[in-house]
């Protein structure tokens, strides 16, 4: 029997392991702690609407944090350590809150430029303060941002530098941006996306320093330019944040690593951006910081925790990872696990007219949908991706839909 | 219950569209119809999974 719950991350993945827990019919305590002193929010607004200043602060509560969920919150609080032989967990100042069930959802912290001094007008984006403090400054007009790294979230914040006017300089070290993600084909799409809308994207090369005293004045590239700007946004990726679990015999390796189930230890689960569970669809220990994932996870977790306390069986977690990004006026969607090197063919529409899908094969077999402005056939193309799907197969059934 | 949808929040991500094709269906236009306004309670769990996972919250059940 489990009478409490901790929930280490007011996040979207927190926050719905509370909202399940209830739904559920858990009774008992629920204690959620985080860092960050805000109402828990939901982030992809924060390279998007709010940066763009379009959408209020209040529009992105998240929806268990309306609700009435008997939740005995403690925000503004940074937890320090875990002790699972005692079972609690440790908040700055000492306090100790013990549980029976811990729901590990800290999730993971921008990454700083290696090396990079602490200048004003250097910015990361991660939480909902980043993200107002870089709106203010994008308020004041700067004549240009420098943007490094050509990820989701320094596309998006490009995007909305044009949006508003501002010249943007967007670097990234890689061949194409959101390489990673979309390969380097489809990422030349998103290249002529932004190049079309005025940034000045230099690709292949890296970031050798900051200049400036109190203040950021230029950024020095690797080829031996140098770009002034009184506005950097850093987008290079984040870290998971573990280091208040370290000691505590817990299996940290770049996140937390759980069973099949989401379960780290007895008692002890996690979710969202910080978790990595061994998948069976894909034959690897995964690590996704997608939205929909930390929804999914989070109701999981919880639902592992409770399996406990019920003695049933607990529910292998293994889904198919989807994500989208809105920039400019295209919505990016990827469903499944694109990589370099995988074939990708366009199925329906064309690059040209940024509306059309793609579909990405390895090993003979359907491992990714993308779509720009297709939502509708991405959707539908899931299934390609929830049953193993040969590649001639999948490309017939796609073609059908167009 | 009835599904209501704010159709000035919704961004025709098509999640609910994954989740409940028996009530919600993204067209080749781009937006959103509603299938079923009122649709049978063996549909609720979906369609209040469809609730939880919209990206834009623009989906929410009134009950009458």
């Amino acid at each position: 029997m489990i009478g409490s719950v901790v929930i280490v991350g007011a996040s979207l993945a927190g926050m719905n392991a509370a909202h399940t827990l209830r739904r559920d019919g858990f009774d008992g305590t629920i204690t959620v702690i985080d860092a960050d002193p805000n109402t828990p929010y939901d982030r992809p607004p924060l390279s998007k609407q709010v940066l763009a200043g379009v959408w209020d602060v209040d529009r992105i509560i998240l929806p268990a944090a309306r609700e009435d969920l008997g939740i005995d919150y403690r925000l503004g609080r940074r937890a320090m350590g875990l002790d699972r032989i005692d079972r609690f967990v440790r908040l700055d100042g000492g306090e100790r809150i013990g549980y029976d069930g811990l729901v590990i959802a800290t999730g993971a912290a921008a990454r700083w430029l290696p090396g990079a001094p602490m200048l004003e007008g250097v910015h990361v984006l991660r939480t909902l303060d980043d993200c107002l403090v870089l709106r203010e400054q994008l308020d004041e007009q700067p004549e240009r941002v420098v943007v490094i790294g050509a990820g989701f979230i320094g596309a998006e914040v490009a995007a909305v530098c044009r949006g508003r006017g501002i010249e943007v300089t967007l670097l990234e070290a890689a061949a194409a941006p959101l390489e990673r993600a979309l390969g380097s084909e489809m990422g030349m799409v998103m290249a002529g996306l932004h190049r079309d809308h005025g940034v000045d994207l230099r690709l292949g090369v890296g970031v050798d320093g900051l200049e400036g005293t109190d203040r950021v004045a230029a950024v020095r590239l690797s080829d031996g330019s140098r770009i002034e700007a009184s506005v950097v946004l850093v987008g290079i990726g984040v870290s998971p944040n573990t280091g208040w679990v370290e000691g505590s015999g817990l299996n940290v390796d770049n996140g937390i690593v759980t069973d099949e189930t989401l379960a780290a230890a007895p008692g002890v689960v996690a979710a969202g951006d910080i978790a990595r569970w061994p998948s069976a669809r894909y034959g690897e220990l995964l690590r996704v910081e997608h939205w929909e994932t930390a929804i999914q996870m989070g109701e999981a977790a919880a639902r592992r925790l409770l399996a406990d306390h019920d003695e049933t069986e607990p529910v292998t977690f293994d889904p198919v990872p989807w994500f989208w990004s809105d920039q400019y006026d295209v919505k990016i969607q990827l469903a499944g696990r694109s990589g370099a090197g995988d074939d990708v063919e366009v199925v329906i529409g064309t690059t040209d007219e940024r509306r059309f899908v793609a579909l990405y094969g390895r090993a003979g077999r359907v491992v990714g949908v993308l779509g720009m402005n297709r939502p509708r056939h991405v959707m539908q193309l899931r299934s390609l991706l929830t049953e193993p799907t040969e590649w001639a197969e999948g490309l017939a059934r796609a073609r059908k839909l167009a | 219950m009835r599904v209501v949808v704010d159709f000035d929040l919704c961004e025709s991500n098509a999640i609910c569209m994954g989740i409940a094709p028996e009530i919600f269906e993204v067209r080749d236009d781009d937006f959103l119809y509603i299938l079923n306004e009122t649709p049978p309670e063996e549909l609720r769990a979906k369609l209040e999974e469809a609730v939880q996972r919209c990206p834009k919250q623009a989906i929410s059940i009134a009950e009458e």
